[in-house]
């Protein structure tokens, strides 16, 4: 213990404490490895890939083309799996998803009240307030109070629904197109589409809007 | 078990804080962490289900107090003990000192990255017909077990209506517990804000959550 004492008194309290996580996560990965659990290259290669190969963007790929092509919404909104599954660049979604659709009327969000349920394949990683307290805990009871942090105001009558996302299917929303988009293409489109409104806690840009 | 993560409907945790231009990672051993996670997950030293049973089982001041990754690695830590991958001798010493446990799937090497990029898939062949039809009204069971469950608290009790039905799927109650995986008929319920949140609650919502067969009885 005099040993990682010397190590850390250099540092303010905060940061001895996240090097003691750093050690400890160091020594697992060291033990994984000598005991011939795992290759640290595998690791590397994994980190990776979720750096490179998932994010919004592909979530935002597949709402354009719900935008501009009905008979691929009407495909999307009946499996989203099976409908994704048909696009060559986003291949990874798996059996379970679902999207649902934005509209005057209803407006959707997602949540994961018991842990941090998302779909990493459409969204990427979750960002840190999806998986924190704060949003679990007020997403299925006060809604509107919830988007209010979000600088998101709903008309007072439009319904809200919320899907807890409780087992493996994953959900994601299918926002409304903004107006003033006529003729648009599907990559003109996709860079409107922001993570939050595949959430529900956002709306997608409004064009001339700064990104 | 009713453990603080189930925490749909708790009050006091404060304001959502949206951080702008979030970095995937905000330091470099949280990568490492979901790494092992998914690189021993995949070779089979445990399950999705039983993963997050140790992570509930943290106890509540640490669960609450923990950053998430921080929380992965605590459960993963305590679950590689139990499952006999490592002992807390190794875990203190920061090195192995016994030859390793044989895993399900073999070494989690360079050659098995690219199978864990595809989703997996949880649907099973249905061992008997589906007990609901889409409309039908269902009661959540008012049922508190100890282990792992899926059925989050705020909607015990409650009636609901059944809108979707997602096929049979792995029973993460079963499974977190390593008692095979009893496939159960899926179901998206809808349940009324006001139902689940009284007069008070917003009467424009509603709120949805997968419920498992043997978490619903019929109305």
């Amino acid at each position: 213990m005099s040993h990682d004492h010397d190590h850390h008194h250099h540092h303010d309290h905060d940061h001895s404490e996240l090097s003691e996580t750093e050690l400890r996560v160091r020594a697992l990965e060291t033990i994984l490895t000598e005991k011939g659990y795992v290759e640290p290259a595998a690791l590397d290669a994994i980190i990776q890939a979720y750096e490179t190969k998932i994010g919004p963007h592909n979530g935002a790929r597949v709402v354009a083309k719900a935008w501009t092509d009905p008979a691929f919404k009407t495909a999307l909104l009946e499996d989203g799996s099976k409908a994704i599954g048909t696009l060559g660049h986003v291949s990874r979604v798996g059996d379970h998803l679902v999207v649902v659709e934005n509209t005057p009327q209803r407006h959707n969000m997602v949540v994961c009240t018991l842990c941090s349920c998302y779909p990493w394949e459409m969204l990427g990683l979750p960002p840190v307030w999806y998986k924190a307290s704060p949003y679990r805990s007020r997403a299925v009871k006060d809604p509107r109070g919830v988007l209010a942090d979000f600088d998101v105001t709903l008309p007072k009558d439009t319904e809200i629904r919320v899907w807890d996302s409780t087992a493996e299917t994953r959900f994601l929303v299918l926002p409304m197109r903004p107006a003033g988009t006529e003729g648009w293409s599907e990559e003109q489109l996709a860079e409107l589409v922001t993570r939050d409104s595949m959430i529900g806690t956002g709306f997608p840009r409004t064009p001339g809007a700064p990104s | 078990m009713n453990g603080v993560h189930d925490m749909g409907g708790m009050d006091g945790f404060g304001k959502v804080e949206p951080e702008p231009n979030e970095p995937m990672f905000h330091e470099e051993w949280e990568s490492r962490v979901l790494a092992m996670v998914r690189a021993m997950g995949a070779a089979g030293a445990f399950n999705i289900d039983t993963s997050r049973f140790y992570r509930e089982m943290l106890p509540p001041h640490v669960y609450l107090s923990s950053s998430y990754y921080k929380k992965w690695f605590l459960g993963l830590e305590e679950m590689l003990i139990e499952k006999g991958y490592l002992t807390r001798e190794e875990v203190a010493a920061g090195h192995a000192m016994q030859p390793g446990k044989a895993l399900k799937h073999g070494k989690f090497d360079l050659a098995n990255v690219e199978r864990i990029m595809v989703r997996g898939k949880f649907t099973r062949p249905a061992p008997a017909p589906a007990k609901f039809d889409i409309g039908d009204r269902v009661r959540a069971k008012n049922i508190h077990p100890t282990t792992h469950t899926r059925l989050p608290r705020y909607v015990r009790g409650h009636v609901g209506v059944v809108e979707l039905n997602h096929g049979c799927h792995v029973f993460p109650d079963s499974a977190a517990m390593e008692l095979g995986e009893n496939p159960q008929w899926l179901y998206t319920v809808v349940f009324e804000g006001r139902d689940l949140w009284g007069a008070d609650g917003d009467p424009t919502l509603k709120v949805s959550i997968d419920a498992f067969e043997p978490y619903l009885d019929p109305v």
